[in-house]
């Protein structure tokens, strides 16, 4: 048998085995292969992009969070001064008010005070009066009538005796 | 070109041999030429072989046993050609003219169960992923041995053929690539299910590199066409560009055939040889003979391991080469 002559059988047989070895396997065999190791493929790269995009996220939202942080301190902050201020201020509001109240309950009780005393005075007066027409009349031993002229007469002496007193 | 030299070298020095008794050049082209018989190996002075059987067309299908034709040497109208004869070695009618031929032979039946092994082996690991999710899992068993060197190729694919229609082309590629492979393989094997040197046949690569051929030309674009028949050169030049551009894709098959074909013949020749070594030395005594063993076995291992990288690179190159080829005819205008 030559070396460099092709034999018809074997060249017969190889085309028709490997024809058919091709036609399976290009049917059954390496597809679902090949496929199977793409879509493989793909979701691998699919997920490290879906990883990486994750990953920035939750850097994102770090940082986000810190902002919001610093945010929440400011705001603190913020409200603790108002907190303060407004606290001073009703306390000054509180402090005039009861200033003003004591004013005039102290006034009140001013006017209440000379309003006895005026009461008690005409009390008084109106005491010495019947006293003093008492005495008078044990002095004068008269019995004079608590007529207005006398009531009148007594008053002005009364009123000069304080007016001299 | 080193194969080539080698094969001269060793058909000298079988030359040389053959004063002697001992016809190295004959052994050695006994394990790398077809046959048909199968000879594995002698027992108590009997060979051990597997009788395939003969099958011719001539004037209807005739069958018979191939040791009834071996044993005697001729078989009812057929004999064997004797050296020198047109069809040395072949089953030929009484005039010397060949039948249509296509008797099992022992490449046949390596063939046969080449083919076998690359579809049982790629059917089980297909059926992994048929069984398997293969998004949650990774591949166990034989699809973890199969999937790298089936992604190299059809990675090899997509970068030659592009990313439009490489789909189409990689069950073929890939076939080629394992088919050869395969076959490379076995072939190093120096017994009985394997050894037929199937890829140093120039018909098992010549079958290979025509369907390449044909895949190529059969599905090239307009514009591949144009590049052959009327290239984009000026007038004059058109007619001699067109000659050569014509031969060039005729060359491609062969330059396909040659490489692998050479390359696997040459390698067989080269184990064979170093193994033929220890029987010549056989005869100059202990001394020599011990010497001799222990270098040739030593450069048997080189050789087998030099064979088995050899293998796969004449296969990955077979595949590259024919993926190009493919990627070039299916070239869009720009």
């Amino acid at each position: 048998m030559n070396l460099i002559t092709p034999d018809t059988g074997l060249l017969f047989w190889m085309v028709v085995i490997f024809g058919i070895v091709f036609f399976i396997l290009a049917k059954w065999g390496f597809p679902a292969i090949t496929g199977m190791v793409d879509k493989r493929n793909e979701h691998i790269s699919e997920s490290l992009r879906l990883a990486d995009e994750a990953r920035e996220r939750m850097s994102h939202l770090a940082e986000e969070q810190k902002a919001l942080i610093a945010q929440t301190r400011q705001e603190q902050g913020r409200i603790l001064k108002e907190a303060a201020q407004a606290r001073s201020e009703i306390l000054a509001q509180a402090k005039a008010d009861a200033q003003a109240q004591t004013a005039q309950m102290v006034e009140k009780a001013r006017e209440q005070i000379a309003n006895e005393r005026e009461t008690a005075l005409r009390d008084i007066r109106r005491q010495v009066a019947l006293l003093s027409v008492d005495v008078a009349e044990k002095v004068l031993r008269a019995k004079l009538d608590a007529s207005p002229e006398q009531q009148a007469l007594i008053d002005r002496y009364v009123d000069e005796s304080r007016s001299s007193s | 070109m080193k194969k080539i030299l080698a094969i001269i070298v060793m058909l000298m020095s079988s030359a040389l041999c053959r004063a002697d008794d001992l016809d190295i050049g004959e052994i050695i082209f006994d394990h790398v030429l077809d046959s048909y018989e199968w000879h594995i190996t002698d027992w108590k002075g009997k060979p051990v072989a597997i009788h395939l059987p003969v099958i011719l067309f001539d004037h209807g299908l005739k069958t018979f046993n191939s040791h009834k034709i071996l044993e005697t040497g001729s078989y009812g109208n057929y004999h064997i050609a004797a050296k020198g004869e047109p069809h040395e070695g072949k089953i030929v009618r009484a005039d010397g003219s060949k039948p249509f031929d296509i008797s099992i032979t022992k490449n046949v039946l390596q063939l046969m169960m080449n083919a076998l092994l690359l579809l049982v082996i790629v059917l089980l690991s297909a059926r992994w992923y048929r069984r398997h999710d293969a998004l949650k899992e990774h591949p166990t068993g034989i699809a973890a041995l199969m999937e790298p060197l089936i992604m190299m190729v059809h990675d090899m694919a997509k970068e030659n053929i592009g990313e439009e229609d490489y789909r189409r082309y990689s069950p073929y590629l890939l076939t080629v690539f394992l088919f050869i492979l395969f076959s490379n393989f076995i072939g190093i094997l120096p017994f009985f299910p394997g050894g037929a040197n199937l890829t140093g046949n120039i018909a098992c690569t010549m079958v290979l590199a025509l369907f390449t051929f044909f895949t190529v030309n059969l599905t090239g674009t307009k514009h591949y066409y144009k590049e052959i028949f009327s290239p984009d050169v000026p007038g004059l030049l058109k007619p001699l560009m067109a000659v050569i551009e014509f031969f060039s894709a005729l060359v491609k098959p062969i330059s396909l055939t040659i490489r692998l074909f050479a390359n696997m013949l040459a390698g067989h020749i080269q184990i064979l040889c170093m193994v033929c070594i220890i029987f010549i030395m056989g005869k100059m005594g202990m001394a020599m003979t011990a010497g001799a063993t222990a270098i040739s076995v030593l450069f048997g291992i080189f050789l087998d391991v030099l064979e088995m990288l050899i293998s796969f690179i004449q296969a990955y190159i077979f595949t590259m080469l024919s993926s190009i080829y493919i990627g070039m005819a299916r070239q869009k205008a720009e």
